[in-house]
């Protein structure tokens, strides 16, 4: 399969001397749901933003389905739709407005334009607003408007930078599950999100970004399965009896009906829970103390 | 590319519309007022200039101060409130020549310079019964003037990081710039060093070629008042698009 995006030495320095991006490769496969990962200030917006043609690049290329950028500007532009993290669109202006406008841009006749904004709208729950102004909206239909807004051209490459920002969790999982859809279809989707949780459940592959710099591109699973521990609580519906104290693994008792657990890779949730069980110890219930991306995120962009 | 100049421009004319009581409806007023009080009260004290009545002599002006102010005022404001809210992302994210978005927002402007010049000519031919020496000379300088301060107001949006930038020009060099374009007066009735300063003003021109299309007299030729326009017109078309694919104050 092609790549739907390759980046090769990609660097941006801002006017202000700010050096945001020093020399970034990625490259991105068609089809793919993609999460690109990053602190606050590590270059992920600015990458964003050179891709879609709201920044200069300072040097570097960037194809788009094997467009050069560089000398296929619009071509690459019809190819990719953005959501992006800020709402960018005119507050006073009607909804329904903004999509055909949109689609304007692209050379899409409005007659066209209105059914397929219809269309978008009543996926988005925003049907019944469409006359309303921008402004009248909540964060989180403020949020659909722009994915409806970046769709509106049908384009193959959707990025979305911080989409769940705001949203409500009902909400946030009807949009996974659009976007799951959208991605079934052959859309390419480029993700940027501060939810790990977001970025685990949804992406096949990932580039964490750090200081202006991709510090690990990979697939999500082989990035999983560098996590060496994992960190549970243990509920059970019974009072706890004493806990043993020599164990295979860490055990702390938080309450009389729960545990923390800390298993190293060699042991696995199952040989813990029948571990527990010959001591007398029954668990109804296992959680993650902590979400394993964001345990890899943190060591990963604190140097660990 | 037709589809995306349509965009823009029907955009732009939804948007004043929808304002109507801040964009259309007040430079009526205005003008009735204007009209009211220096053609009609204190005109019959001042007498002829260039040798017709002072309410006739004036009215011409008083029509293209509004065409300027308005065309002006629409292209600063929408083109600087997209920078403000982040919606020129909307265009720069699209497959749209700098040409068009620059062409697509000086047709608004036009549009409602336009719009309105026509409104205060209606609201003016109620008081006032106007004789139109040549309605193609009255069309071509209003066209053109309309055309020319749209692109002042859009390089005056790109350069303005506030709201106060997109007040400063309209106040103090445009106003001022109008007033002593000959407006109000005959540039003939003032000192010769004036009237020679007052040649350097291009308002001048479009206010003298506008009173030419209406009275059939004018102090400089309609020749020169049209290609002054015309020089001025290229010389600021080119800086916008320069300013624009630069992405000054746009792009970093």
């Amino acid at each position: 399969m092609s790549n739907a995006l390759t980046i090769k030495a990609l660097s941006k320095i801002y006017a202000n001397d700010f050096h945001a991006l020093k020399g970034i490769d990625l490259s991105i496969k068609e089809g793919d749901f993609f999460a690109l990962l990053g602190s606050n200030g590590a270059g992920k917006t600015t990458i964003i933003g050179i891709v879609c043609g709201l920044l200069e690049k300072t040097a570097g290329s960037i194809s788009v389905l094997g467009l050069n950028q560089d000398n296929s500007a619009y071509e690459v532009k019809r190819l990719i739709g953005l959501m992006p993290q800020e709402f960018n669109f005119n507050p006073f202006e009607p909804i329904e407005e903004i999509l055909i406008n949109q689609a304007g841009y692209h050379g899409i006749a409005r007659t066209h334009a209105k059914i397929y904004a219809e269309i978008l709208l009543k996926r988005m729950e925003l049907w019944d607003k469409r006359l309303d102004m921008a402004k009248s909206l909540s964060g989180g239909m403020k949020r659909r408007l722009m994915l409806a807004r970046a769709l509106i051209h049908k384009p193959k490459i959707l990025i979305l930078d911080e989409p769940s920002a705001g949203v409500d969790v009902e909400i946030r999982r009807s949009m996974w599950a659009f976007l799951r859809e959208l991605n079934k279809e052959g859309v390419t989707i480029i993700l940027t999100t501060h939810y790990l949780e977001e970025a685990e459940s949804l992406c096949r592959n990932i580039a964490i970004v750090d200081n202006g710099k991709v510090i690990e591109q990979t697939s999500m699973k082989r990035l999983l399965s560098k996590v060496s521990q994992q960190t549970l609580i243990l509920e059970s519906g019974e009072k706890l009896p004493q806990i043993p104290v020599k164990l295979d693994f860490s055990v702390t008792q938080l309450d009389d009906y729960s545990l923390e657990v800390v298993l190293e890779s060699t042991t696995s949730i199952t040989q813990a829970l029948q571990i527990l069980g010959e001591h007398g110890i029954n668990i109804d219930h296992v959680r993650s103390a902590q979400n394993r991306l964001e345990t890899l995120f943190l060591n990963l962009t604190s140097g660990k | 590319m037709w589809i995306q100049y349509k965009t823009i421009v029907i955009k732009e004319i939804l948007r004043f519309s929808r304002i109507w009581v801040q964009t259309l409806f007040p430079p009526i007023i205005t003008t009735s007022l204007y009209l009211l009080i220096f053609g009609g009260l204190m005109g019959e004290r001042i007498g002829n200039m260039q040798g017709v009545d002072y309410l006739h002599f004036i009215i011409p002006g008083i029509i293209l101060m509004t065409v300027i102010q308005n065309s002006y005022a629409n292209t600063v404001a929408s083109f600087f409130l997209a920078k403000f809210n982040h919606s020129i992302e909307e265009l720069l994210v699209s497959p749209v020549s700098y040409w068009v978005i620059l062409l697509g927002y000086i047709s608004g402007g036009v549009a409602r310079g336009l719009t309105v010049g026509l409104g205060v000519f209606i609201a003016v031919s109620f008081f006032v019964d106007l004789q139109i020496y040549s309605m193609f000379i009255v069309f071509i300088i209003f066209l053109l003037t309309a055309v020319l301060f749209s692109l002042a107001g859009f390089i005056n949006a790109i350069f303005a990081q506030s709201f106060d930038d997109i007040s400063i020009v309209p106040t103090f060099i445009l106003m001022p710039m109008i007033y002593l374009g000959g407006m109000f007066y005959s540039i003939e009735i003032l000192p010769m060093f004036w009237q020679n300063l007052s040649k350097f003003n291009p308002i001048y021109y479009m206010v003298d070629g506008f009173r030419m299309g209406f009275l059939g007299s004018s102090t400089t030729s309609i020749v020169e008042s049209i290609m002054v326009l015309l020089t001025m017109i290229i010389l600021l078309g080119l800086l916008a698009f320069y300013l624009l694919k630069r992405g000054i104050n746009i792009k970093t």
